[in-house]
């Protein structure tokens, strides 16, 4: 399998030029370093282009399946025993070669926009060495061939992010943004790293080709089965293993309740949002769990899958409400991500394996694939308008539309695509997500139709609000961004309205054999899910389109519950009453007391014993020589009399 | 082997000689008495050596060779010690050891 040999330099040359504008980033001056960046960046995306149309076109079938090509760069790396090593090796099967285009895509186009966006910051050289290092760190996180080698790039995406997030560190907020992510991230990562340790104690592998193999998945039922894996709390260890693991996806993912990183994260940069805190990074948990997804579909009936299930689904009902009472529009975005990422999970916890059966599992990556094209659009949209606008509050825009079209269209497109609106991309991902979890469980569904809904409403009621109501006096007239930022929101609103028509389960599927799908106009689920859209921009229409007071009756009329919503249900107070009032006050500090007091007490007495003692018994030294033959002739007569009397 | 004169006799000569020695040297403050009171308790060990080499077995000689070692040790120590005390004076005007005591805590 020498053909993907390659395959090594689309990570190593986002860091190698990390490195370069790392160094130099002094020296460099503004554009330089950007069109550096940029030029790797294209580099990068032709060959994930060429990878992928290899992969799929080229080699193509074999034996009626995706194959999973291994590269390997080095076995054996890091040995913990005989039979259990670390090796450094890149994996090539449908969904890593989707998420290489995914990231090459956003990245590039990213750098692309950066350009014009953080035109004249003085970070200019930094902030693009921080996105080549974070492009490195993803792109290698995709490529892993085992579950070691991802921890360790799944750590380097949080240091990126924390880099990116608190990329403005003279502002205290962007600071403290940057440390509650990469703290919450972390605890969810020690979870993930218990959930590594146990899974390659069981499976004595950490590759993901043993792991996922049918032997493997035997071998594990077996020893399941014969009680020689323990089990705690009527689960044996390797589910909780799996949940364990699912966890450090659900920090990253920013699943509720690890969730709470995510809108604070919007203190970055908009076109760093755009990459990691809406189409790459935080998907690491969706591609993680669809890496995992044979053990995690079989292994004891698919327990651990369920909790997929159950989290996406409330996360996504969850995110949706309280991004129906952001004012702040990127908080919306975010929201709105965590909401869609709730649907993947959701789409993941509900699907089969085989055939089409695992139609959810391709939908799940499917809208990933949409989601990743449309969000990252929305997030550089949303920049180019807190560009223009120099505020993030919706408060302060208003009749945008007649100032900015190129923006506002492509927000338009990208809106419809995320509501599910036919032919934009959304709408084949959605539907097909809805359909799976129709067949699973009807409340799931249900839950889904619910959000689809809300997603519409809150989609509009962004776009009414920015581009449309009232008009509002401006410092100076907003326009459209700079060609460079334009280019990108042109490019990807193309991608927002095509990438549906790629029929992907051809491509991408559980167990690597393609099937037919299609969607039929009929089929009442999908009038069903397109109506729910209309409707919910329709409302959207009503309340926004022109200013109206409906949004304040609407806000009176369900009184408390608005105020939890915009509150974020005070997710945020409860974790600071967690840390604060309990787990500072009452473990904390009665450790510290403890330490302070007890231990270093201890310490201290056996210290001041022995100066105690000393002082008492310093006075024989008392440097008169006759003293000292005294004690001597005394010591030997002594030393005499027990010879003779006691031997 | 002296006529008329047991082991035990001249033991108790050296015995007493000994603690003569030790007597003086816990007494007395003058350092070159001290000294003195030394060479009495080395002395009387030289003299125990022969005595017992004598009595116990007059075929070997290893107890009066040890006597030879002990006087040329005991002339060494006392020129060092001489020497020292000398310095002690040249230093501190005085021999007296109570007077001497800085070495101390």
């Amino acid at each position: 399998m020498n053909e993907f040999n390659y395959v090594y330099l689309i990570p190593l040359i986002p860091l190698l030029t990390f490195l370069f504008l790392g160094f130099f980033a002094k020296k460099i001056k503004e554009p330089i370093s950007g069109y550096i960046g940029t030029a790797s960046l294209a580099t990068v995306f032709i060959l994930s282009l060429y990878t992928a149309y290899k992969y799929f076109f080229v080699v193509g079938l074999v034996d009626g399946k995706y194959q999973a090509v291994r590269v390997m760069i080095k076995e054996a790396w890091l040995n913990f025993t005989d039979k259990l090593a670390i090796d450094v090796g890149i994996i090539i099967d449908p969904i890593s070669v989707m998420m290489l285009i995914v990231v090459s895509t956003i990245s590039f186009m990213v750098h692309i926009y950066s350009l014009g966006y953080m035109h004249g910051d003085n970070g200019f050289s930094r902030f693009y060495a921080y996105l080549s290092l974070f492009t490195f760190s993803m792109l290698g996180l995709v490529l892993s061939s085992n579950l070691f080698l991802i921890y360790v790039f799944w750590e380097l995406v949080g240091v990126s992010s924390f880099l990116l997030i608190g990329y403005y560190f003279e502002t205290p907020s962007a600071v403290a943004a940057s440390k509650k992510a990469f703290i919450v991230t972390r605890f969810a990562d020690m979870f993930f790293l218990i959930g590594i340790l146990m899974i390659g104690y069981f499976g004595q592998s950490f590759d993901f080709q043993t792991l996922n193999s049918e032997g493997m998945i035997e071998k594990i039922g077996h020893m399941i089965a014969n009680n020689q894996i323990y089990s705690f709390m009527g689960l044996s260890l390797f589910t909780w293993a799996l949940m364990l693991v699912y966890i450090g996806g659900m920090g990253k993912s920013a699943m509720f309740p690890l969730h709470i990183w995510l809108p604070d994260a919007m203190e970055g940069p908009t076109p760093v949002s755009a990459l990691i805190h809406a189409a790459t990074m935080v998907v690491a948990g969706v591609y993680l769990v669809a890496r995992l997804f044979p053990l995690y579909f079989h292994i004891e009936d698919g327990y651990a899958l369920g909790l997929v299930a159950i989290v996406g689904t409330f996360s996504a009902l969850f995110a949706a409400i309280i991004a129906l009472t952001q004012e702040d529009i990127k908080r919306v975005l975010a929201f709105s991500t965590m909401s869609q990422i709730g649907y993947m999970m959701m789409a993941l916890g509900v699907s089969k394996y085989e055939g089409h059966e695992g139609l959810g599992y391709m939908a799940g990556m499917f809208h990933l694939f949409t989601h990743a094209m449309f969000k990252g659009l929305l997030f550089l949209g949303a920049g180019a308008i807190i560009h223009a606008v120099h505020s993030n509050f919706m408060d302060k825009m208003g009749g945008l539309h007649k100032y900015m079209p190129i923006t506002s269209i492509t927000f338009l497109v990208a809106a419809l695509a995320i509501s599910g609106i036919p032919p934009f991309a959304g709408f084949f991902s959605k539907d097909e997500i809805l359909t799976a979890a129709y067949e699973y469980n009807k409340v799931i569904w249900f839950i889904g139709f619910l959000v689809a809904g809300m997603t519409a409403f809150y989609m509009f009621r962004l776009y009414f609000r920015i581009f449309f109501n009232k008009k509002k006096e401006y410092e100076h007239a907003p326009h459209d961004a700079p060609f460079s930022m334009s280019f990108a929101l042109i490019f990807l609103a193309i991608l927002a309205t095509t990438v549906g028509f790629i029929p992907f389960s051809e491509f991408v599927t559980a167990d690597r054999i393609p099937f037919q799908s299609h969607i039929d106009f009929g089929d009442p689920l999908v009038i069903g899910s397109i109506l729910m859209a209309l409707f919910g921009i329709g409302i959207a229409y009503i309340m926004y389109y022109k200013e109206t007071n409906y949004p304040q009756k609407l806000a009176k009329t369900m009184g408390v519950g608005y105020k939890w919503a915009k509150d974020k249900f005070y997710m945020d107070e409860l974790y600071i009453f967690v840390t604060h009032k309990i787990i500072f006050d009452r473990i904390s500090k009665p450790i510290a007391w403890f330490d302070r007091n007890v231990i270093d007490g201890f310490m201290n007495l056996i210290g001041l014993t022995m100066e105690k003692l000393s002082d008492k018994t310093k006075g024989l030294q008392s440097g008169r020589l006759q003293d000292y033959a005294m004690y001597f002739i005394g010591g030997v007569i002594g030393i005499i009399m027990l010879v003779v009397y006691f031997k | 082997m002296i006529e008329g004169v047991t082991l035990v006799e001249i033991m108790s000569l050296t015995t007493i000689l000994f603690f003569i020695g030790v007597y003086g040297f816990l007494t007395r403050t003058n350092l070159m008495a001290m000294l003195m009171s030394l060479e009495l308790m080395i002395n009387a060990e030289a003299v125990n050596f022969v005595s017992i080499n004598k009595y116990l077995s007059p075929a070997i000689l290893q107890g009066q060779i040890f006597s030879l070692f002990i006087i040329a040790l005991a002339a060494a120590e006392t020129a060092l010690a001489v020497a020292i005390i000398l310095h002690l004076f040249r230093l501190t005007n005085t021999i007296d050891v109570k007077e001497v005591k800085t070495l101390k805590y």
